[in-house]
């Protein structure tokens, strides 16, 4: 039972504090942005589809940067496409956080010895905030993921300001 | 039509820019002389008896000597035959004559030619890097190819 | 000009003038439009300027290599042939078999290996079963693009069923590094026969629920036919290959006229676009070719699965690879068109050089083509037609 299920049982009055209720309304409604590289993409499709289901956990996919707060970036980067990222970030609003999908965006991948055009880790551009290993991770990995950002999401206060 | 039918039929009409063949291994093939690759090809295409109307791919390669070429899978979907073409260029002088005007799909085949290995096609419409960045420098596929530090701000390597 | 009526489709432009309905004259020219690199219905990283003169294009030019991850290179650098398997498997991520099969192929050609029958079996049901999930993924995306979500929800569900029978075989849903030099991996597991058979009973009345939905569906209709017309010979002009080249009316498959594998056993049809509801050649006839190669692959499969021959999958996989000093050239049908491998040994263990010829990457050059003259609307439905997967394109 969620918050509401709980405390809205008798009455119609909750108390909590602040940063709970803006923390539980913002985990629970991450707004993907529609960003799909390579074959960790074709993943991530198969995570909205009907089997694994990503939109239960509020995980919307939306096509404009403007209007989401988390971007998946979902398989390799490469130099010509690394300028274009940092510009598509710098137009997503705060709060905003970044999930690295895949290993090729996570620290180059398999690509890393000789991949002259390959950017080694998408961290090299914008600031990343959780890592999901795999070549290409199952969905369940990237639920697990977006998860992992949920619990880090819980952990913010508008107090103090993270990093 | 056999191989040697083909290479018959392409002294008889060119001559000398047939420079050599090799006929008895698996897939034969042809070498002609660089600055006579548009001619050649137009007649392979045209030609009732030969009609190869399908380039299957064209690819730039760096031979063991140092030398730059560029290699021509012919097909023909009417006949059912095949061939192999072959031309030659130095590093200094990376000049051959571009195919473009006979089969439409050597036009990105030739671009991406030019941006891995620099060799440039005379007669290309609009010669310029495909898979790379305008700014980059360097042709990678090169055996001598170093990867630059940064591009633009970027580390390169890892 | 009257601006109630909309625009011909003959319409030349008058740079200058337009004279509006009130009689005041208005200065037009073109646009140049932007679309992608990121944008929800290229199907990837593909940058595409458009110059459009109103709402209908002028010129549509692909601007490609934003996914350029230098396969080549490393295949040059591998100590080993089998090791550039997986680099192969990410070139066309969608349809990684039909990859694995090309490269394994060019490597055994060159090296003059026998696959014992078995094996020629198992990768027919591999590489037909790989050719109903990429069309799967192919056709669940076209309708996204014209606005229907719920195909691509079918789509998907159907194309768990094989993941699973991928999965139990060699353990990977999406990039297998299944078909190595000389043989297989793995071999089958016990109960593969069974489940395979099971999936094709379960996958044929879902063709037809799919045509239900999307193929006969009036709304798509309407905005597929006669849309991105390809006339045959263009097509073969520009070496387009696979469902390009027969929705365009030419009856041409590799997989029965430069034999590659043992489809000649089996009997199965080649499928080619006759224009039933609009031009030959257009966005609808490329896409019923897709939905008819499933049909036939389903067959393929269940007539494999009921003659599959013992055998050890692994006794042709030879210890060290190391072919003569020489070139080949190999082409395979994929589920996007001719995938060719173009290999060049200089006698040592590692390629010389490999030149990896793309179907998407050629077809797509084919756009300015058939995009002009189109309406903007038109050009997502043209561009998914195509069916590129920039991994593919850019290699």
């Amino acid at each position: 039972m969620g918050i509401l299920d709980l405390r809205l049982e008798k009455s119609n009055i909750v108390i909590t504090s602040l940063d709970n209720l803006l923390n539980w309304a913002r985990l629970s409604s991450l707004w993907q942005m529609q960003f799909g590289l390579a074959c960790c993409a074709i993943e991530m499709m198969a995570a909205s589809a009907s089997n694994f289901d990503i939109m239960r956990f509020g995980v919307i996919p939306r096509a404009t940067p403007r209007q989401t707060d988390v971007m998946i970036v979902a398989g390799t980067v490469t130099i010509k496409m690394a300028s274009r990222i940092k510009r598509l970030y710098d137009q997503m609003a705060e709060p905003r956080y970044v999930l690295s999908m895949g290993s090729c965006s996570n620290c180059g991948g398999p690509y890393w010895e000789h991949g002259y055009h390959v950017l080694k880790g998408v961290d090299r551009v914008i600031p990343v905030d959780v890592y999901v290993p795999g070549c290409p991770p199952r969905p369940e990995a990237l639920l697990e993921g977006i998860m992992k950002l949920q619990e880090k999401v819980r952990q913010e206060s508008i107090a103090k300001k993270s990093a | 039509m056999t191989p040697q039918e083909i290479l018959d039929k392409l002294t008889s009409q060119f001559g000398d820019a047939i420079l050599e063949s090799k006929l008895d291994v698996a897939q034969p093939w042809i070498k002609i002389a660089r600055d006579r690759a548009e001619g050649i090809c137009l007649y392979l295409r045209d030609e009732p008896s030969l009609q190869f109307d399908y380039l299957m791919c064209l690819s730039g390669v760096e031979l063991s000597d140092g030398n730059l070429g560029v290699v021509y899978h012919l097909s023909s979907i009417i006949h059912k035959h095949k061939i192999v073409l072959k031309t030659v260029c130095s590093k200094e002088d990376p000049h051959i004559q571009s195919a473009s005007a006979v089969w439409g799909t050597a036009n990105w085949h030739e671009r991406e030619a030019f941006d891995m290995f620099g060799i440039i096609f005379d007669g290309h419409p609009d010669l310029r890097r495909i898979l790379l960045p305008d700014d980059w420098e360097g042709y990678p596929l090169r055996k001598d190819y170093k990867v630059q530090e940064f591009y633009n701000g970027i580390k390169v390597p890892y | 000009m009257d601006q109630s009526r909309p625009l011909p489709t003959n319409y030349v432009t008058q740079p200058d003038r337009v004279i509006t309905s009130r009689g005041k004259t208005v200065r037009t020219e073109e646009m140049i439009i932007n679309m992608g690199p990121q944008h929800p219905s290229t199907h990837g990283v593909l940058r595409l300027e458009i110059v459009v003169d109103g709402e209908i294009i002028v010129d549509a030019i692909p601007h490609i290599g934003y996914l350029h991850r230098c396969f080549e290179k490393h295949a040059e650098h591998m100590t080993n042939y089998q090791q550039v398997i997986p680099y192969a498997d990410r070139m066309d991520y969608v349809a990684s078999m039909n990859n694995d099969h090309a490269f394994a192929l060019a490597v055994e050609r060159m090296m003059k290996i026998e696959v014992p029958e078995r094996v020629e079996y198992i990768r027919v049901i591999m590489a037909e079963l790989q050719r109903i999930a990429s069309h799967l993924v192919a056709l669940g995306t076209y309708g996204i693009d014209a606005g229907a979500f719920t195909p691509f929800l079918y789509c998907f569900r159907d194309r768990e069923k094989i993941l699973d029978l991928f999965e139990i075989t060699c353990g990977a849903r999406l990039l297998y590094n299944y078909i190595w030099v000389g043989g297989l991996s793995h071999d089958l597991p016990a109960g593969f026969v069974e489940q395979a058979k099971e999936f094709c009973a379960y996958f044929k009345p879902k063709i037809k629920e799919f045509n239900d939905l999307l193929t006969y569906n009036e709304i798509f209709i309407k905005r597929t036919a006669n849309v991105g017309v390809l006339p045959g010979d263009v097509a073969i002009n520009y070496a387009c290959s696979g469902p390009m080249l027969r929705g365009s009316g030419v009856n041409w498959d590799l997989r029965r006229d430069d034999p590659y594998a043992v489809y000649d056993k089996f009997d199965w049809e080649v499928q080619v676009g006759k224009g039933e509801v609009g031009t030959v050649g257009d966005c609808w006839d490329r896409h019923i070719v897709r939905v008819r190669e499933m049909e036939q692959s389903v067959k393929i499969i269940e007539q494999a699965l009921a003659g599959i021959p013992e055998g050890n999958v692994q006794s042709a996989v030879p210890k060290r690879i190391r072919p003569e000093a020489g070139e080949i050239y190999i082409r395979t049908e994929t589920p996007r068109g001719e995938l060719g491998f173009f290999i060049m040994s200089d006698g040592s263990g590692s390629p010389y050089r490999v030149k990896a010829r793309g179907p998407a990457f050629v077809n797509l050059s084919v756009l300015p083509e058939i995009a002009r003259g189109a309406m903007i609307a038109d050009l997502t439905m043209i561009v998914g037609s195509v069916d590129i997967v920039l991994g593919e394109v850019d290699r």
